[in-house]
């Protein structure tokens, strides 16, 4: 089990710094640069500025050096943040993202994993049809259809919570309950196939022979393995989540994570599109092993294999 | 199915796909759909853009079906545009999508070994790198222009593709009808582009099928933000993200084209859903 937290953790560094490399190269490419929505200024001026950033550097080298930076917790000045480093902007933004997506998850969850058990257990019924037919139309609503939708309800006809911003503290509720709504339509279809291959087994079927009520079977037996799938599911979701929706985020109007995805990329703002990048990767990285060691434990058979 | 008589895999497959009426359903839904956006503006007696500042927002009526928005255009005729966009990006950049991934996974799968972990190591990296990052650094490299839009979409939408199909390849490759291309001096291209692909088509046709109304979606999500079709063009992106601005005021801006899109991506859905039923062996029958 060490060695293969130990191969993993190198495998994951491995990923972060191709994310880096790409990033960096692909915001190079790109046309413009830092300095172009600015006011023009001597070219002197210009020359120093872009040195003092390490811009007349060749590229390799800033390249090298934005990733000793990165990996030394030295993180680089952008020009595009006066006085900030891109760590305080990341600082700021995740645990507003953070208060949407633990939340989001859990209704997603809440919904989403009976909604499935439901239809697995009456395999091609009412119950089946009807509760992956709300599944479907879960996933067939997008979040900036849905988002509108539900500010409109609880906030402006009902006024329950504010229609958008971050001011009070039940803002996270609309945001969460879109994310959690469309989220628990996957969760739910993910349940369902995933309990009816697991009640299909043989040692479902010993359990039963054996006198084991249905009800037991599935709480005890079936959906410790049915939930594999979900698991899989879970740790990129998570990932996505807690670096922030970027629609709903523009939807309501919160200062998350998600809006400097975009906004730095758009800005060249190369120093801050990297750390978000590489943060986005360190957790599909890190919640990807998480889930991988879940499943080690919940099904023996599967291992730690690397 | 009518036993005895001979009938191809695909003939069996497509028996299989109509057995069900929501999946005929959803099939005549999306042909219709594309019939009535690809004709249907050249029946309208508005244009996309003709604005009537008289008319301003009005709700549905019997001239304007789906009511205007605040500059007096019709929103049926904008509606109608906007879905010819928003099918275009999402068959064009599944079909992008598709034949890199196809030929990726194809070359992984086959090659083996080094080329193989090589290859999907990247794969992998690509999977850990935000891909809202990815398609904004390409708009911004390849410029705002809608006919590049789906190449920048299906050049992140790949990944899976490739996976899926480097998988069955390598399912396939150790099978006796490959030995024997090999025993005769069949090459490696010989092998990939006469062997592999036809065997790789069916699961190649499930996946495509699943990935337009994710395609879609992504496009509808950049032109929400601004970053896709660029407005007075239409896109239901574009138009949803109008409705959503108005929804307090004006909510039939909203509720047509998020109705058009909902409905769409149902459909394409359920088709989705059935051809995987319908063509891989493995799926459960009922």
């Amino acid at each position: 089990m060490i060695r293969f937290l130990l191969s993993r953790t190198v495998q994951g560094i491995f990923v972060v710094l191709g994310v880096l490399c790409i990033t960096f190269l692909l915001l190079r490419l790109a046309p413009g640069g830092p300095f172009q929505s600015e006011r023009a200024v001597e070219p002197h001026i210009r020359a120093r500025q872009e040195a003092h950033y390490g811009y007349d550097k060749p590229w390799f080298i800033q390249l090298a050096r934005h990733i000793a930076g990165f990996a030394t917790f030295n993180f680089p000045p952008s020009p595009k943040l006066k006085g900030m480093g891109v760590e305080e902007v990341i600082a700021q933004g995740f645990p507003i993202s953070t208060a949407i997506a633990i939340p989001a998850l859990l209704i997603a969850l809440l919904i989403g994993v009976p909604l499935g058990t439901i239809a697995a257990l009456r395999p091609n019924q009412l119950e089946d049809r009807g509760a992956m037919l709300l599944a479907t139309l879960f996933i067939c609503t997008p979040s900036m259809v849905l988002g509108p939708l539900l500010g409109m309800l609880f906030g402006l006809r009902l006024r329950w919570f504010n229609a958008s911003g971050w001011y009070s503290a039940d803002d996270w509720v609309l945001p969460a309950m879109t994310l959690g709504i469309i989220y628990s339509a996957y969760i739910a279809r993910l349940t369902r196939g995933g309990l009816r291959e697991t009640l299909a087994q043989d040692f479902i079927r010993t359990a039963r022979a054996k006198g084991a009520s249905l009800a037991s079977v599935v709480f005890r037996h079936a959906l410790k393995l049915a939930c594999l799938p979900v698991l899989n599911y879970l740790g990129p979701t998570t990932a996505g989540l807690l670096t922030g929706s970027i629609v709903v985020e523009t939807v309501f109007q919160i200062p998350g994570l998600g809006q400097h995805f975009v906004g730095a990329a758009v800005n060249r703002n190369y120093e801050l599109a990297m750390a978000c990048a590489a943060f986005y990767a360190l957790l599909i990285v890190g919640f990807n092993l998480l889930v991988d060691l879940i499943q080690a434990i919940l099904n023996p058979r599967i291992g730690f294999r690397s | 199915m009518s036993a005895g008589a001979p009938s191809s895999p695909w003939v069996s497959a497509w028996r299989r796909l109509v057995r069900h009426r929501a999946t005929v359903a959803a099939i005549l839904f999306v042909v219709f759909l594309v019939a009535l956006c690809v004709c249907g503006p050249w029946f309208s007696s508005y244009g996309q853009n003709d604005q009537d500042l008289n008319l301003k927002a009005t709700s549905p009526s019997p001239a304007h079906w789906f009511g205007t928005d605040p500059l007096g255009r019709d929103l049926a005729t904008r509606i109608l545009y906007g879905g010819r966009i928003s099918l275009l990006v999402g068959i064009l950049a599944t079909a992008v999508a598709s034949v890199i991934g196809v030929i990726y996974g194809m070359i992984a799968g086959l090659a083996g070994k080094r080329t193989d972990s090589a290859l999907m190591r990247f794969v992998d990296v690509l999977y850990a790198f935000p891909f809202i990052t990815f398609v904004i650094i390409l708009v911004v490299v390849f410029g705002r222009e809608f006919w590049l839009i789906f190449v920048a979409i299906g050049a992140v939408e790949w990944l899976t593709m490739a996976r899926v199909v480097r998988g069955q390849v390598l399912a396939l490759k150790n099978l006796e009808f490959v030995t024997a291309a090999r025993a005769y001096g069949a090459g490696f291209w010989h092998i990939l582009f006469r062997h592999m692909l036809p065997n790789v088509l069916g699961i190649v046709i499930i996946y495509a099928s699943l990935t337009v109304p994710g395609v879609m979606l992504l496009e509808a999500m950049l032109s929400f933000l601004g970053l896709g079709i660029q407005p007075p063009d239409a896109s239901w992106g574009v138009l949803i993200r109008e409705g959503a601005d108005n929804l307090a005021v004006y909510p039939w801006m909203l509720i047509g084209p998020g109705l058009f899109f909902s409905a769409t991506l149902l459909a394409l859905n359920i088709i989705g859903d059935a051809l995987r039923d319908a063509l891989d062996p493995k799926s459960i029958q009922d």
